[in-house]
């Protein structure tokens, strides 16, 4: 199982610290999401990784080896800033790319004509790029990341600009690479589509990696909350649940009261508490959703540098988030025979 | 699960890794979308007609004499004919010969215009019939060429051999001792330093100018970061150098073969008085150089802005470089040869490109010259493309507002 790491990368343009000390590892057939807010280091980690930009300190390892120049040909790498010669035509272009990464002439017209289909630009081979609406532009950009059959994909927002449709396309495609064995790395501030896709996330903050892991280890974090539909949550929220030990009440609002375990299976004596009050429609285990583990990362920094953006950020994850996150759990059915257990 | 795949892609066709075979790639996307575009086959067009046109006005211009005279022999002189054309031609006129039956026949002709004259009588007491008065070059050769034949009759008549006296007065001339050569230059001379001066200038700016943009177009499109991602910075450089110069060589071969073409076609260059196949391999050569040192130069310097609108001004300096040579050695090299201004500066680096192919064509030139020339300009070459590569390695991939070479030096 070949492994991609990044170990201790830091990078400075001038006085601004782009990355201090970056490290996350992606293996082989996993889809590594890298999520942070702009200017936060994503481009700047992906360009060294490419070996487009030197790091000050610390290196880029595939299989245990530092990454050389023939290492980073078998990449594919989608930049964020989109490049491609705009009077060149599609296939000719996508051609020449495979090419320079040194597959020989009848592979790369094969693999053009292959990733063409299988991205819906086939009729567009003989147009000029420059002639392409910006959906398909992105879909031959993309084409031109996989085109010499990368070992390692490496993608800056491969989503952004793109329909519906193309979506469903761009994430069958990174589906299908990390089933081939690709490690798949790539960032996006569309957090549910990085939630729904990806098998581990990194949050990077001020050039650091705040967190990082696989989706569940990360939203399992702190002490665990429930939530319980049943009795009027009432005032100060949860004030019904005062006699169950190791359950402490968070917040509440109508039927709906959030509260923290202290002590585990404490929530069975928070059912049976609410049971007597009277019916209980749902108890769910509460897991922060990415967007607000992104946010309560981001908001860290904000406190500290930006008091305008704290107000807006924190207001948003206490109130909204909460409510939110029981429909999209996805552990209710659990829960629930764990209730009527 | 990655093990087998990577076992069959391991296996599979070998991939070409070596830096060569990416500068060819590169070099050879240069050359075809260079050379397939309108803008490139209409200036070459343009470029070779106007060198064929002026060829053509030249010849226009320069042979407003007369056209070939028509001159009729009867059968008595036949034997003068080609005496006469040969004499004729070396003053300067050519001279159709006709045979005419016989004297009437013959003044006929002139009567109507058909013949310039009428050459009868006999070899030593020629008669010639002419419309209303001989043309004085004609009248020259004639005389000449009757001169001679009683000179030949007096010779054989005295016992010697005719033959050996016209070889003896053929290759009897004078010595000349010049006291300060090469002060005496001819159209011709002046013409060929001329088309070089311009030819090399117009082939190295128009060359430079497509690099500059072409790393602009690469910078302001991105495209060249995920070349970047491919290949190494200077084999991007190189082979952008390569291609782009292999397409300002064929069109300046194409220009030159026309020029070249076009003077022997229509006899413009005396070629015992300008080699023109040495001033050609010298223009090449020259070519090469210039384009070398000219080209890294401004692809430097085109990497430090990234839009087509700054180009100008940051390859300004080096514009200027190339044109104050090039204005003093079309103004004054061919004609001062000995111009110590113009002698000076055709053995420094980058003007000498512009300024020793035009010295060369116009003639006079001390072989030292040329190998010191040479020698300064090919050893600066090295310095420009490591300094070139270094500027272009820190500087392509920063975008935005125009970057301070001492800034990219310290970063890269």
């Amino acid at each position: 199982m070949s492994l991609l790491e990044i170990d201790s990368l830091a990078k400075s343009y001038g006085s601004v610290t782009a990355l201090r000390s970056t490290s996350f590892s992606v293996r082989s057939g996993e889809i590594f999401g890298f999520v942070g807010s702009n200017g936060a280091g994503k481009t700047t980690t992906m360009r060294i990784m490419l070996g487009v930009l030197s790091p000050d300190g610390g290196e880029v390892r595939w299989d245990g080896r530092p990454i050389d120049h023939a290492v980073r040909r078998r990449i594919g790498y989608m930049p964020e800033e989109r490049g491609l010669y705009p009077k060149m035509k599609v296939g000719e272009q996508l051609v020449h790319l495979a090419r320079l990464h040194g597959l020989p002439k009848a592979d790369a017209v094969a693999a053009m004509e292959r990733w063409t289909e299988t991205l819906g630009v086939a009729e567009r081979r003989g147009d000029e790029v420059q002639k392409l609406s910006l959906g398909n532009q992105q879909r031959v950009q993309l084409a031109a990341a996989l085109v010499h059959d990368p070992d390692i994909l490496v993608l800056d927002e491969p989503f952004s600009g793109l329909d519906p449709v193309a979506v469903d396309v761009m994430s069958g495609v990174l589906r299908e690479q990390a089933s081939r064995g690709v490690p798949v790395v790539f960032s996006s501030h569309q957090l549910e589509l990085v939630e729904v896709l990806c098998d581990r996330v990194g949050i990077i903050k001020d050039g650091a990696m705040v967190a990082a892991g696989g989706i569940d280890e990360l939203r399992d974090v702190g002490r665990p909350r429930w939530v319980v539909d049943g009795p009027a949550a009432g005032t100060p929220a949860g004030a019904w649940m005062a006699d169950v030990a190791g359950a402490v009440p968070v917040e509440g609002a109508g039927t709906r009261t959030v509260f923290e375990l202290t002590a585990e299976g404490a929530e069975q004596g928070v059912l049976r508490a609410a049971l007597a009050l009277g019916p209980v429609h749902e108890l769910a285990r509460v897991r922060p959703t990415l967007t607000e583990l992104y946010r309560d990362a981001v908001a860290g920094r904000d406190e500290a540098t930006d008091a305008t953006g704290t107000a807006g950020t924190t207001g948003t994850t206490g109130t909204t988030g909460t409510t939110g996150t029981t429909g999209t759990t996805g552990t209710t059915g659990t829960t629930t025979s764990e209730a009527t257990a | 699960m990655s093990t087998p795949q990577q076992s069959t892609r391991a296996t599979r066709a070998p991939r070409s890794t070596g830096a060569w075979s990416a500068i060819r790639l590169v070099a050879g996307r240069e050359i075809r979308s260079r050379v397939m575009s309108k803008a490139w086959i209409i200036t070459t067009a343009v470029l070779v007609l106007a060198v064929v046109g002026g060829g053509i006005v030249l010849n226009l211009v320069t042979s407003s004499g007369p056209d070939a005279q028509d001159v009729g022999f009867t059968s008595e002189v036949t034997e003068l004919q080609q005496p006469l054309v040969a004499t004729a031609e070396a003053l300067g006129t050519d001279v159709v010969p006709t045979a005419v039956a016989d004297r009437a026949t013959g003044e006929q002709a002139v009567r109507d215009g058909d013949l310039a004259a009428l050459v009868t009588g006999t070899p030593t007491d020629l008669e010639v019939v002419v419309d209303a008065d001989l043309d004085s070059t004609l009248s020259t050769a004639l005389t000449s060429v009757s001169q001679q034949a009683a000179l030949s009759a007096q010779v054989t008549a005295l016992g010697g051999d005719p033959d050996e006296v016209a070889t003896a007065l053929a290759t009897s001339a004078p010595e000349v001792t010049a006291l300060s050569p090469g002060d005496t230059t001819d159209v011709a001379q002046i013409a060929a330093g001329l088309l070089v001066g311009i030819l090399i200038f117009m082939s190295i700016m128009l060359s430079g100018q497509l690099i500059a943009a072409g790393v602009v177009e690469e910078k302001q499109s991105r495209v060249v970061e995920i070349l970047l991602a491919s290949i190494r910075p200077w084999e991007l450089l190189v082979g952008k150098v390569l291609g782009i110069g292999t397409v300002g060589f064929i069109q300046i071969a194409l220009v030159a073969g026309a020029g070249a073409g076009t003077a022997a076609a229509l006899g413009l260059v005396d070629a015992s008085e300008l080699s023109l196949g040495a001033a050609a391999g010298w223009l090449v050569v020259w070519y090469v150089i210039g384009y070398l040192t000219y080209a890294f130069a401004l692809a430097g310097a085109a990497s430090l802005v990234s839009r087509q609108e700054d180009v100008g001004s940051v390859i300004a300096p080096f514009t200027t470089l190339m044109i104050v040579p090039y204005v003093i050695a079309i103004s004054i090299a061919p004609y001062d040869t000995d111009n110590t201004l113009v002698r000076w500066i055709s053995y420094v680096p980058f003007c000498s490109p512009l300024v020793m192919p035009v010295r060369v064509a116009v003639g006079g030139v001390e072989p030292w010259e040329i190998a010191l020339s040479l020698g300064l300009s090919i050893l600066v070459i090295p310095v420009v493309v490591w300094l070139a590569a270094r500027i272009y390695r820190g500087a392509v991939l920063r975008t935005g507002a125009r970057l301070k070479v001492k800034d990219v030096l310290a970063g890269a």
